[in-house]
């Protein structure tokens, strides 16, 4: 049962996958700028675009560019980025652990901080703690990542001096050769804490910003899913059966209330990934954000294709990964 | 605090001693839920009284408070919205209204117990049944002070338990999750729960409503024969007289929050005195007499935020006086075991 529940999941998300790649590949094709007339230079004749769109492909009809650009990417193929000359698959693997890390460590923020608080916020609804994170929920949405980001450089890099202000590591230190690509990770892999402490510093401002709106749907949806499964039947039936109040809260309730939590988690992710950018430009953090835009403003399409198909990938594993979780959490999706 | 570490608790079991205290004793209870619009008074002074191994069904259409007193003996009812305005509700001699929720628990499964209406929505669909009947039974030695028995040796009294209310497979049933069981099953599982403290009072709030016709038998022959196996003392919940005929020596018949009539269940079925019992009776159809056609009560119920003044069913009493508006009839002897809440009965 388990492993049909599983099943289907995959080859729904092999689906998923298909359409994504045919999107990413139709966006390309309806882009304004002609690739061909980009790689050739902006000084190139009519003859050398010709030759740079038979170099490329472009000149072959529609479906066999279609089934080549799936071919490459079956290989780990995104193309070459026609500004720089270099493999986007190669800065991919560059710039991705980079923005992966950032998300991680701003997801952990949001899930210890937010699940609690929302938790702790049903508890005593309608009482000061409750009122508290609802305005620090409500700010954490509303706020704009790019001021709140300056504001904590202003406070705890300027004045206080505490943190580094942007970048992921001190330009004296020499970034290890990678192994995840993560830094927190890798120093953690070669037990080096003067790496992992350095890293740590540089990642926590950023990662700060990108969990706010984060942290704060996932409170605010754990708190009132919490509500409504404090006040469910089964509550008051396993209260009068004698069960202990903090198994109530913490077992009962709450693995019901996580269904719906864990929803807003897989979006949130994929949401987070995507957004990346003013985060990353605000402290210059070497991600794909930064790296999709500047080759958008450059004109550059292949990168902004890989990082869209990266965003798109993640998106999906998210959602694949929630729907497990739902056949874990609840048995009924199993049998189903 | 343990039992038997202070006066009050050797006081208590004098009193227990005493043979005229009733195991449950409701005095004059009234309990009000607050909300937006106003105060809705759902129970207005009631009073019960049930001794050890007692019968006792309480009859009322929905929205009577029949339920919220169910839950009022376990002290359910989430406050606020709802608050006690006056009365005792004496259980083994202790006012449960003046215990704080510590003290609450310990008596929560293990003296009184309950059986809840929908088997679907009163167990937890994303726990194992045993793991739900296992946090039950920790949590009630835990509020006793008693050491807690382990995951297994709980598992072993939750699957015994299964099996004495009827169950084939307990042990795989405790691996199972509600979804996988039918109605009955439920039903007899939240039973077993019920029963898992060995309580002196059982209390069930609708306990077949939810359940086909042939289940509902089953059933109530269940509850009939762990009440005479345990001597349980019951307190049953119906909007339905036949249920409550079929299980319990004595009735209260309850109307807006108060109880209208109480009788031993074969003279209320057979000599109804107030209006509402007798309107209750008329509308049951009779299979013996086809040509007797059932007739309803007419009017409905009223709004508890402004409740009628004086006898709360005089707008649909056809006996109705100025007497009946003004003045709250009380229960009163009309015959042996007999009281009746009526001005004219």
């Amino acid at each position: 049962m388990i492993a049909a529940y599983v099943a289907r999941r995959l080859a729904l998300a092999g689906v998923m996958l298909f359409g994504l790649v045919c999107l990413t590949f139709v966006i390309a094709n309806v882009a304004p700028s002609d690739p061909a007339a980009l790689a050739a230079g902006p000084d190139a004749g009519r003859s050398q675009i010709e030759q740079a769109r038979r170099d490329y492909g472009l000149d072959k009809p529609l479906h066999e560019q279609f089934l080549r650009y799936v071919g490459d990417l079956a290989q780990g193929e995104f193309g070459r980025s026609v500004a720089t000359g270099r493999s986007v698959g190669r800065d991919l693997a560059r710039y991705f652990p980079a923005t992966l890390e950032l998300c991680l460590v701003a997801m952990s923020i949001g899930l210890v901080v937010g699940i609690p608080l929302g938790m702790l916020s049903a508890l005593f609804k309608d009482r000061w703690l409750d009122h508290v994170t609802r305005i620090f929920a409500v700010s954490g949405i509303a706020l704009p990542p790019f001021w709140f980001g300056l504001l904590l450089q202003l406070g705890f890099a300027t004045w206080l001096g505490w943190l580094p202000t942007s970048g992921r590591l001190g330009v004296a230190t020499e970034p290890p050769e990678p192994i995840t690509g993560m830094l927190l990770l890798d120093s953690l892999l070669r037990g080096d804490a003067a790496l992992f402490w350095e890293s740590a510093g540089y990642i926590i401002l950023p990662a700060l910003v990108l969990s706010l709106p984060c942290l704060a749907s996932i409170l605010r949806v754990n708190r009132s899913e919490m509500v409504e499964c404090l006040r469910a039947d089964y509550i008051t039936a396993a209260r009068a059966h004698g069960t202990v109040p903090w198994r109530l809260v913490a077992v009962h309730a709450l693995k019901n209330a996580m269904l719906p939590t864990l929803a807003i988690i897989g979006l949130r992710w994929g949401w987070m990934m995507s957004s990346t950018v003013l985060v990353e430009t605000v402290f210059d953090w070497p991600g794909t954000g930064l790296y999709a835009v500047s080759s958008a403003i450059a004109g550059d399409f292949k990168p902004v294709m890989g990082v869209t198909l990266i965003v798109g990938l993640n998106f999906m594993l998210a959602n694949l990964v929630v729907d497990l979780l739902y056949g874990v959490l609840d048995p009924r999706l199993r049998d189903a | 605090m343990s039992p038997g570490s202070d006066g009050r608790s050797a006081d208590r079991r004098g009193e227990l001693n005493q043979p005229r205290e009733a195991l449950l004793a409701i005095d004059d209870y009234r309990l009000a839920f607050d909300s937006f619009d106003g105060t809705a008074q759902v129970l207005d002074g009631v009073s019960l009284r049930l001794a050890a191994g007692e019968t006792l069904g309480i009859v009322g259409e929905t929205g009577c408070g029949k339920s919220v007193l169910a839950r009022s003996l376990l002290r359910l009812n989430p406050a606020p919205p709802a608050r006690v305005v006056s009365g005792s509700i004496r259980f083994e001699g202790t006012d449960i209204l003046t215990l704080s929720e510590r003290e609450m628990r310990r008596l929560r499964g293990r003296r009184i117990a309950m059986v809840f209406q929908d088997p679907v929505s009163y167990l937890n669909p994303l726990l194992a049944i045993g793991t739900q009947m296992e946090d039950a039974l920790r949590g009630q030695h835990q509020a006793a002070g008693e050491p807690q028995p382990s995951r297994a040796e709980a598992r072993a009294r939750a699957a015994a338990l299964l099996a004495s209310v009827g169950l084939a497979e307990p042990a795989r049933l405790l691996d199972s999750h509600p979804h996988q069981l039918s109605g009955g099953m439920r039903q007899r599982v939240l039973i077993a729960m019920a029963l898992a403290g060995n309580p002196a009072l059982l209390v069930a709030d609708e306990p077949t409503t939810a359940l086909d016709v042939t289940v509902q038998a089953q059933v109530l022959a269940l509850i009939a024969g762990l009440v005479r196996d345990r001597w349980l003392a019951l307190l049953l919940i119906s909007h339905d007289l036949g249920v409550i005929a079929a299980s319990c020596a004595r009735v209260a018949v309850m109307y807006a929050g108060t109880i209208v009539e109480e009788a031993a269940t074969a003279t209320l079925l057979r000599e109804p005195r107030h209006p509402y019992a007798q309107g209750l009776l008329a509308a049951v159809p009779d299979l013996d007499r086809p040509e007797h056609r059932p007739r309803g009560i007419a009017g409905s119920i009223p709004n508890l935020l402004r409740p009628p003044t004086g006898c709360r069913f005089h707008p649909r009493c056809e006996r109705a006086t100025e007497r009946c508006r003004v003045e709250k009839p009380l229960l009163r002897e009309v015959g042996p075991a007999h009281n009746v809440a009526c001005h004219h009965a």
